[in-house]
């Protein structure tokens, strides 16, 4: 069951990635939900929104700064901020390996803020595959320029119609054992050597 | 059986050398194992994930796995220092306009600890905006020093100047920009202060406590126990590659694999001023021959009383409770015993005992040893005082905080 009671600070340079958790918390029925992108922020922010959870990737360098003004925090009477839970091992593993940390409010019950650290584990994991499959399709469209530009090449020298000259580049590619990308790349670079 | 492989983090730091020397000069490999190092982004992620088990061993703050073993950090899991990575190789550098006004209270900018202090002393009571100085972690050898100098020169660490944590690439630029006013850090970030944002280096380590350690690799113990053997093999490729290190005729070699992109990625010359301790503080070149010392005078050998003296500091600044169990678990910390073991039957001369007073030798000296006797350097802190780990109470007791 989540805890819609629950205020929630994500601390994230990255903006896509924290919109992307924030609308997760909230379909989850997470109505105090704040999100900055500058660790330096958070001493206003923490006194306007008193979190009882912030998650913060690991990436970002000023999980430092944070932890210190936490310490700081404790001094002025506000509810120490921790890692989940000590004894929770696996769920630590789980979210160190997506990149993402969290701390909680001392006394705060386990059962209220695993479903939020497993929410934002899951998100940032699906963000990781959003930005794998981004930069695969934008791999793809790189090679599929470059074998239209070798398409066109021997289209001109040899006279030959769109369909064949793909089909020669598939030929030569499957006879060498070679990716098609590849072939293509070869024929430009020789092209591009041997002058208009 | 194929070699094992040690997995290993570190920050970007001039400190992480040794580390980076045994997997570049072959010392590690000479020990039978491979070691893959990861750069990490700040002393939490080493933390965690050194806690964690994803590095075996990592480049830490010395005081970070006595944090560790006393249950002051988030994952908190009993940690190990076997051996250490040097002494020294801090500096305090602050703005150019804050050290305009420490010139104008009479700083000498000789880079001695005692009367840049003092002047600085004389800038904070005049008044003003609240200076703002930074440090990379909390339980850090910087914020100790930090905080020692400061108060051993009359100014309350918590109420007479703020002091902030960010990492160690982030502390030149920040200064810059006027949000800090002064910081603690490693080389060679004092350095990029001085070139790129006119900063003024106000004093070194080596000038507040001289022949002082810094970092340690830390593991885990019980990774160290299961694996009594690769830790002996990190022993002596640290000691190793701190003994290459140590020697003059390798300081330039030693700055150019530091420089690379992998490590520090910064251009050479910033990087060899501290590994040939002609530091340039932004008005002139000083010889500063003990900034950092890799190996020399037992810099690997992890003293107990060492450990001793950040505890007291963590129970200065009320990080940790004053308590027998709490001073015995800092000391364990720390095992010269493993160090010992490790290089034993090598005619290595290493410290015979795990204590040692400091603070009280002005000049180079011999303590005896498992072969006759080690050379140590001086010791003194800055103010004159002196920590004998047999009076530690004491010491805590005299100690002011805040």
């Amino acid at each position: 069951m989540p805890s819609p009671d629950l205020s929630i600070l994500i601390i994230d340079e990255n903006r896509i990635r924290a919109s992307i958790i924030e609308e997760g918390l909230r379909e989850a029925g997470h109505a105090r939900v704040a999100v900055i992108h500058d660790v330096n922020e958070v001493g206003r922010t923490i006194a306007e929104t008193a979190p009882d959870v912030i998650v913060i990737d690991l990436e970002n360098p000023k999980r430092d700064t944070l932890e210190h003004f936490f310490s700081l925090s404790r001094a002025i009477q506000r509810p120490i901020a921790m890692f989940v839970d000590r004894s929770d091992g696996a769920t630590i593993e789980k979210a160190v390996e997506a990149g993402v940390s969290a701390y909680v409010v001392d006394g705060l019950k386990k059962e209220r803020v695993k479903p939020i650290l497993d929410m934002a584990v899951s998100r940032f994991n699906a963000f990781s595959r959003l930005t794998r499959e981004l930069e695969e399709a934008r791999s793809a469209l790189e090679e599929r320029k470059i074998i239209d530009q070798a398409k066109g090449i021997l289209m001109k020298t040899r006279g030959l119609s769109e369909p064949d000259a793909y089909a020669l580049l598939r030929k030569t590619a499957m006879n060498q054992n070679r990716r098609m990308v590849d072939i293509a790349q070869s024929l430009v670079t020789a092209a591009s050597l041997l002058g208009p | 059986m194929s070699r094992p492989h040690i997995t290993a983090g570190f920050l970007p730091l001039l400190d992480s050398a040794l580390l980076v020397l045994a997997h570049e000069m072959g010392f590690a490999e000479a020990e039978g194992f491979t070691l893959g190092l990861t750069r990490e982004s700040s002393w939490a992620n080493i933390r965690d994930r050194t806690a964690l088990g994803h590095f075996d061993i990592s480049l830490m703050l010395a005081p970070m796995p006595i944090a560790s073993s006393l249950g002051l950090t988030p994952i908190a899991t009993p940690m190990i220092a076997p051996v250490m990575t040097g002494l020294g190789n801090n500096a305090i550098t602050v703005s150019a306009n804050l050290w305009k006004a420490m010139a104008d209270a009479g700083a000498p900018g000789d880079l001695a600890a005692g009367p840049a202090g003092a002047a600085l002393a004389r800038v904070v009571r005049t008044g003003g905006k609240k200076l703002r100085f930074g440090v990379v972690h909390q339980t850090s050898s910087h914020n100790y020093e930090l905080r020692y100098w400061l108060a051993s020169s009359g100014i309350r660490p918590d109420l007479d100047v703020e002091i902030v944590v960010l990492p160690p690439p982030l502390l030149p630029e920040a200064l810059g920009s006027g949000s800090l006013d002064g910081y603690c850090v490693g080389e060679p970030w004092n350095s990029v202060g001085v070139a790129n944002h006119g900063a003024r280096i106000a004093t070194t380590k080596s000038s507040i406590w001289q022949s002082s350690p810094d970092k340690a690799i830390g593991m885990r113990s019980d990774w160290a126990d299961r694996h009594p053997d690769w830790v002996a093999g990190i022993i002596r490729a640290i000691y190793r590659a701190g003994e290459w290190c140590q020697r003059d005729v390798h300081r330039q070699q030693a700055a150019e694999i530091m420089a690379r992109p992998a490590y520090l990625d910064l251009p050479v010359d910033i990087v060899t001023r501290a590994l040939t301790g002609q530091i340039d503080d932004g008005a002139h070149v000083t010889a500063i021959p003990d900034f950092f010392t890799p190996h020399a005078g037992a810099a690997n050998f992890p003293w107990k009383s060492h450990a001793l003296w950040y505890y007291s500091q963590m129970v200065r600044w009320g990080e940790a409770e004053a308590s027998p169990a709490n001073a015995d678990r800092a000391a364990a910390t720390f095992r010269p015993d493993l160090y010992r073991a490790a290089l034993a039957g090598k005619g290595i001369a290493l410290p015979a005992e795990d204590f040692r007073s400091s603070g009280d030798q002005a000049q180079r000296h011999a303590v005896p040893a498992t072969n006759g006797t080690v050379e140590l350097g001086p010791n003194r802190f800055f103010d004159g005082a002196v920590f004998d780990p047999a009076r530690l109470d004491d010491y805590i007791a005299g100690q002011s905080s805040r």
